[in-house]
Parts: C-alpha cells; structure tokens; sequence
C-alpha cells in the first residue's frame, strides 16, 4: 500500500483516497464545509486547505488524490493563516444572528468558527441580504446564511435523484433555489437539512421549538415502513420534538425518509389517553375495571369461533406475541395481520424476507422489480437501487408500470403472461437474467396479492433454486414487505396459514361471520362494520377507533420498548424515549390484566420474561442488529394456478400510510401539496 | 450586477421558428450524440434572437425538454452569464463597461446619464419602452475606453458630453453612428495620423 506522511507521521493508505480521507487514518481533524462522505466532491468552501510540501500554496485537501511519498502538514502557522482567511471571507456575508437561529448549537459555521476562524470582523461594509426561498412545507430557508458548499444540490441530485434544486447568478449574487421556488419532490428531501452546516435550511415543522441542548436523545428505529431505518428520537418532556437519522450502513446510510422524520407530530395528536365505551352510539371516558369487566364478560358469552382478531401495521414483536398467547388462552385461532390478502409461504424464513440485503443491492448485476414501487413502500430501498444505479450502472427492469422511481428503468411487460414466458425462458428477458451473476428479484405484495400470486412466488423460486442463484453466498430471492410488523408477524405465526391459505379470515370478515373483532393498532384493515363487536387497542383515534365499541388506549412506538423486524430479518430495538399518553398502558399489561380477570392467572410476569419468551420463537434468530442465519432447504414446489392477468401496483397514499402519519400536521400539508402539483401539474 | 429577475409577464409557449430550427440542428451536429446538453448555450442565444433578445421561461422549458436536462440546469445558466436577458429589453439595448480601464476612463459618468435619460434601475425600460441599460463586465474594447455597447455595435472613447447625444438619439430612434468619438478609425493611436490611416502623403 502507498504511504503518505501526515505531521511527521507515515501511514498507509488506500488507492484512490483523497488527502482529507488520508488525514483521518491518521487521525488528524480537517475542517471542512462542502466535503461529505456519500456525496461527490466539489472543492469550493476551501475550508479543508492544508499545506503539502514542495507547492507554494495551500491545497485543498478534500479535492487532492493522495499519492505516495507526499508530505503534508496540518498544524503550522501556515495552514492556520490559511483557515482563517477562508474563515473570515465565508463570515463577511453570514449574518451574526446565531442567537435567533435554529442550527445554534449544532451548526458548523458555529463550531468551526471558534475553533479556526478569528474573534473579530474586518468587513465593514454591507452584508448582502437574500430572499428567503421557498422550497415546500419542509424546509425552512434563511439564505442569508447560505455559504454555498452546494451539499443540498448535490444530494438532490445525486441521492434523492431530483435535480430541482440548483444555484443561480454568480458570484455574489448566488443563490440556491429550487426552480421556480417550486417545493422540493422527493421523499428525501429533508435530509438536506441535515446536510446544511449552516442554518440556511432548516427544518419547518421544527421552528423555534427547542435548543439541542435541552433535548433528550434516545436511539431507537423507525416503524413507518419495513425498512427499520436507525432514527434518534430527540424529546423534550413528554413531546417528541424531532427525529434525526442514524448512521447505518448496512440500512439507511446517513438519510432517512420525509416521513420517518416529519410524522412525528401525529404523536402529540388525536391520542387515545384515557379508555372508552360505545353507549347510545356514543363514544364515554369510563375506567379501565369497566372496560375490562365488558371485555371479559363479552369474551365470555361468544363462542372462540366467532371471534376475530387483527393486529397493525406498527406493533412491535413482544406485542404481537402477547397478543397471540392471549388469543390462544381464550381459544380464539382466527387471527390475521394482512391488510389485504397476499400469498405467504412460511414454511422457511427466506420465503418472505429481503435476502440479499440491503446494502446487497449495490453488489448485484441486475435488477427485477415484480409488482412493486420501491419509491414509496420502501423509500430507502429504493434510494439503495438509486446509488446502485448510479455507481454502477445496474440495469433496472420491471414487471409492471411504476412510474417515476428517480432512476431509469425498463418495463418488460405488465401481465403474468410475461412472467410466465421468463420463467419458461421464451422471453428475450431470460437471457439476459441467465447470464448475470448477482441477480435481485424484488417482489411485491401488490404481486402476491394477484390471484396468480402463488404461482408466482412459488415459480419465480424454483426458476432461482434451478438456477443456482439461491446459494450460501448469494440469494436473489426478495420480498418487498410493507409494514413494520409484516416480518415479525410471520416469524410468529399470527395467521392461520393450513387453512386454505388464510383465506377464510378474509371471507368471514366480509361476510360479517365475527360476534367479536379484537383489533390491535389496527387502522389499515378494511372492514364493513354490521354487528360485530369491536375492540380497538392502540394510540391514535383513527379509523379502528372510529367503528370499536371499546377503546383501550396503549403507547405508540416511541413510548414503549420494543423489537421489530425489518424486511431484511434483521431484529433491531426500538426504546422508550416518552411515557405514555394519559392512562394507555403497554399492550401486554393489558392482555396481563385481561387474562387475570378470566382465569385468575398471569401471562407474563415481567417485560423481560415476555422479551425472553419472544426471542425464543424467533426463526434462524442470529442476534440483535444482525441478520438472519442463512439457513435454508430446497422445499418441493408447491403447485399453483396460472391466471392470465395484469400486474397492478396498488397506489399508496404515501404521506398517509398510518395512522400516526395521518394524524400528522405536517404529513397533511406535503400530501395537499403534492396533490396540488399533481392536478396543476408542473410540466415535467 | 445584481441577479436577474424573471419577468412576470411571460408567453405560454415558445417554439423554435422553421428557420431557427434548421440552425439547431447544425448547432446539434457539433456536439457527440450522448453530450447534446452541451448545446444549451447556443440554443439559448438562437431563443434569445428569436424572442426579442431576451429569453422566456417557455423557452427554457422547451430547451430543457429538448436536451432532457432538468428545468434548473438550463435556468442556471440563463442567469449565469450576462448575455442571456430574462425580461424584455429596449429596441436599443445599452451596455455600459464598467469593468477598471473604463471605470477610470469615465463609465461612472456614463451610467449616471443612462440613469438619468433611461430609467433609474438596471434593465428597466425607458418610458417609451424603446431602450433599456446594464452595466457589464469588461467587453475587450479597453482601448477605448470608456465605451458601451448597443445591440451588435460599439461606440467607443465616450464623455458624458456625447454620452448624452448618443443616448438622446436612441431615444428618439434615430440612432448616430457607432464607432470612436474622438475620430480614431478602430484602436489606432490618436496623434499619429499616418497610423490612423489618414495618410496626408
């Protein structure tokens, strides 16, 4: 490996990295603005100068490719006039308004300039003003502050895959905008907030509500879609102020969605605190001992056969499982997750994981999408194919028509015939998948859910397993799951599987068969009230609450500890960061309570019994954070039916998909103005 | 120079005319088959001319459309360089140089006779909308300085005396003739008239 002396000290390092990524083998700390890590380098805030030996002037260590034998030096007197030059020219024209600014406190310009810059200012003329910009219900703009490292144009073009941000006029008079100072569309958009080191983009929803440093920081994972993004969960008192991703490379790299971040408002609204019973068609506060002495007294004069139970879209493993101990206590087997019937083949774990993994993506030579759109039920995946697409090229096709994921992609056709003639290799398509090495079928519910959906999981697995692309080192074979709770339901068993493939839930729902539905953080389920009894267990008043004759009130996921599964399989830990809302209590000491009021015993004694007890059932359960073990048998085929029909991809109501997010102010103004865009159209 | 407004009342469509089209074409040929967007400066200026020297967001939209580059790249550029004109401009359109050999020549005084006969602000029409005025960075005629440029001629070693003739003229659309004022013939040196082409032998 090439060497190259930094302060005196000689350290190896890789071909291709620059003089600043050198610097950080070593160590040494470089100031910069500009450069990012996942972005490209642009080399214009010169914060990074450093002096090398035999050069005259500075160079800019973010934008210089490291070579052997070069010698640089960080901590001389040159290298610190040169800091401060740079210093003093990007402070000319920032306002010094830091104390009615949101980024104090955590802002670059903030820290960096108490540390290199100097103490007082030699600019005695003018400052320029700038217009603030808008740039949609997100982002919040004071381009006064803009120092133009041009980071939000690069990540808009680059990872989020729009380029509607850009920089316009020259020299003083640049400034970033969108075009036209239309809102920014993409579902990645706030995370140039993030980028920003200045405070010229900040967040909106979050304007002057709280300092960095009055806020109480709590790791945990994101529960609006499968992916299990790592969020910090920022709280102030009970509220939660804001959610700001984590570093994850194997999941969400440094971003995360519009939606993991913004929906966080829909906590602190339409909660359920305190329970509720339908008297005169009229929902009335009352105690949980009323409450509870209903349910039991309702449980016990309805036969276990005619009760129903469905459980949401983000409950959380232990919940599921106590849940499911409940329902086999009062002898209850007609249980059910789905939100609307898809095939599911449990039989072995990778039937419905996401096996080659996230950060797999990148390593795969070609793509297939069957019936799914990655840009909105699973935002980071898809920002994952994005990079792949861009890095290297991977060419993208897709059974079905998905419209705009940021990337090209072909369209090979869009009905099961099409797929039948892949598999059975009469379509041009089978070539071409034949003879790449690494490649990714994504299938998604919307495919599962076709009445040839079977046949289709069912082949496309046995075309793979022929084909020796599901192997110890490699496996094509991937389910796009939606929900949070999707994965760990499976893993649980919470459907009735042997019984004509669940089916029958689906046909007793719609027939109105149930006496008593018991539904858990359920809000997706579509379900024609008639005379059922319904209860409804969750933290948002939404659409369960508004049929269920009782409402029991429990924590919403940031209020309680719990595990998921994210589509890939692997087992990550979401934490309590707030108490619960007025009375709710956690899912499993109501099922405790519940329990003890029927048969006078306990389910479980303690949280971590009931964590003990779920890991247990977890399938080819490896450890926290990691996936999956890869085990896997060559089940037989199961035979299916073929039905000639065309592969529709289920819209989905992006900013709308649950019911935190559909209680969320800010989620309902990015979905007014996207419907806006939509019927207005801007010519794109 | 200060960034350049869009104007806000803008035509719906634009298209290249049959003739302009032709040209795009030929501006095309000139650029490999994967790099058409590099045509986007050309194809600015041909819109330009076309449009009454100035641009409108249609066109860029159109030239946008045509290259498939995102809408921002081309208006970026339209409000890069100074050529391209996003409002309309006079019939007589006047840039002053004001970059330093015609800035210690005298363009200050210039600038203060457009402000005065023309309008107050940059790229404001005159009252009978038939000039408007920028000033500019450096049009390669320091020679003789100081001078500005109306549409495609020069006139060249101005005063605010003959400044204000020439501008007076415009207004009144009977424009004097381009060239030097001090009776040099291009950059020739002034004493010197067998240099100037005056040859009295």
């Amino acid at each position: 490996m090439p060497k190259i002396t930094i302060n005196g000290k000689e350290i190896e390092f890789d071909k291709g990295m620059t003089v600043l990524q050198a610097c950080e083998l070593a160590n040494v700390e470089i100031p910069r603005f500009c450069y990012h890590e996942k972005l490209s380098i642009a080399g214009n805030c010169r914060m990074c100068l450093v002096e090398m030996e035999k050069s005259a002037k500075p160079i800019a260590s973010c934008a210089m490719p490291a070579t052997e034998g070069m010698n640089i030096k960080t901590n001389t007197e040159f290298v610190e006039k040169a800091r401060k030059g740079v210093m003093e020219f990007l402070l000319a024209n920032h306002p010094l308004d830091c104390p009615v600014c949101d980024q104090g406190g955590e802002c670059d310009l903030q820290d960096q300039s108490l540390y290199y810059g100097v103490d007082k200012s030699r600019f005695s003329e003018n400052k320029r003003f700038v217009k603030e910009k808008y740039m949609g219900p997100l982002i919040k703009t004071q381009m006064t502050r803009c120092i133009h490292c041009t980071r939000c144009i690069r990540f808009a073009t680059e990872v989020a895959g729009v380029s509607e941000l850009g920089a316009i006029g020259r020299g003083e008079d640049m400034e970033i905008t969108t075009y036209l100072e239309k809102s920014m569309e993409s579902e990645l958009s706030a995370n140039v907030i993030d980028l920003c080191p200045v405070g010229a983009l900040t967040s909106k929803p979050y304007a002057f509500e709280a300092r960095p440093w009055e806020l109480k920081k709590t790791e945990s994972i994101d529960v609006m879609d499968a992916v299990g993004s790592n969020i910090r969960v920022d709280t102030y008192g009970w509220e939660v102020k804001r959610i700001l991703p984590r570093i994850n490379n194997e999941i969400n790299e440094e971003w995360i969605s519009d939606k993991t971040r913004y929906a966080c408002d829909g906590l602190l609204k339409q909660r359920l605190d305190t329970p509720y019973i339908k008297k005169n068609g009229k929902l009335a506060k009352t105690t949980w001992e009323e409450a509870i002495e209903l349910i039991c007294n309702k449980i016990n004069v309805t036969d276990p056969k005619l009760i129903g139970a469905h459980v949401g879209d983000m409950v959380s493993l232990e919940n599921i499982f106590s849940f499911k101990k409940f329902l086999n206590t009062i002898n209850c087997t007609n249980y059910d997750f789905r939100e609307r019937n898809f095939y599911i083949n449990s039989s072995d774990k990778i039937n419905y994981l996401f096996n080659s993994s996230i950060s797999g993506i990148e390593k795969s030579d070609l793509i297939l999408l069957i019936g799914c759109n990655p840009r909105h039920e699973a935002t980071m995946v898809n920002a994952r194919i994005r990079k792949a697409f861009v890095k290297n090229k991977t060419p993208i096709y897709s059974l079905g028509d998905v419209g705009d994921l940021t990337y090209k992609y072909n369209i090979i056709g869009d009905t099961t015939e099409t797929f039948k003639e892949i598999i059975g290799g009469k379509n041009e398509f089978s070539r071409k998948f034949l003879s790449s090495k690494k490649p990714i079928v994504i299938i998604g519910e919307s495919a599962l859910e076709l009445k040839s959906g079977k046949f289709i999981f069912e082949e496309i697995k046995e075309f793979l397993f022929k084909n020796n692309f599901i192997n110890k080192n490699w496996n094509a074979l991937n389910i796009l799951s939606q929900n949070a709770s999707t994965v760990g339901c499976i893993d649980l068993q919470f459907f009735n599987e042997k019984k004509d493939d669940g089916g029958t839930f689906f046909k007793k729902i719609k027939n109105n068969n149930f006496e008593l539905i018991y539904l858990l953080g359920s809000d997706n389920f579509e379900l024609v009230k008639k005379n059922e009894f319904i209860i409804y267990q969750g933290s948002h008043g939404d659409r369960g609450a508004e049929i269920a004759d009782i409402i029991l009130p429990s924590p919403a996921y940031t209020e309680q500890d719990g595990m998921y599964i994210n589509l890939e399989g692997r087992l990550q830990e979401c934490r309590k960061a707030s108490y619960p809302a007025g009375q709710a209590k956690e899912d499993w000491k109501i099922f405790n309570l519940i329990i003890k009021k029927l048969k006078n015993e306990k389910l479980f004694h303690n949280y971590e019994d009931l964590k003990k007890l779920t890991l247990g059932q977890i399938k080819n359960f490896s450890g926290i954070d990691s996936l999956p073990n890869k085990i896997f048998k060559n089940n037989k085929k199961l035979n299916s039916e073929f039905f000639n029909e065309k592969i529709l991809i289920n819209e989905i109501d992006y900013y709308f998909t649950n019911s935190i997010a559909r209680a969320s102010k800010t989620m309902s103004d990015c979905r007014n103005v996207k419907i806006k865009s939509l019927k207005e159209g801007t010519n794109n | 120079m200060s960034l350049k407004e869009v104007y806000n009342e803008q035509p719906n469509i634009f298209k290249f005319s049959d003739k302009n089209q032709k040209i795009v074409d030929e501006i095309l040929k000139k650029y490999p088959n994967n790099n058409k967007k590099s045509a986007v400066m050309p194809l600015l200026y041909l819109a330009q001319k076309q449009n009454d020297n100035w641009i409108p967001l249609a066109a860029m939209k159109y030239i946008a459309k045509f290259l498939s580059i995102p809408y921002i790249n081309v208006y970026e550029i339209a409000t890069f360089y100074s050529m391209y004109n996003l409002s309309p401009v006079g019939k007589y359109f006047i840039q002053v140089c004001t970059t330093s050999p015609c800035l210690i020549r005298g363009a200050d005084k210039l600038v203060k006779v457009c402000k005065e006969k023309i309008s107050s602000k940059e790229r404001k029409l005159s009252e009978n909308k038939r000039c408007s005025w920028m000033e500019v960075e450096c049009l390669g005629a320091c020679v003789n300085a100081p001078m500005m440029q109306v549409n495609n001629d020069y006139y060249e070693d101005l005063n605010e005396n003959n400044a204000n003739k020439i501008v007076e003229s415009l207004l009144n659309d009977k424009p004097l003739k381009p060239g030097s004022y001090r009776g040099r013939r291009n950059t020739s040196p002034e004493k010197d008239k067998n240099l100037n082409g005056n040859s009295s032998k």
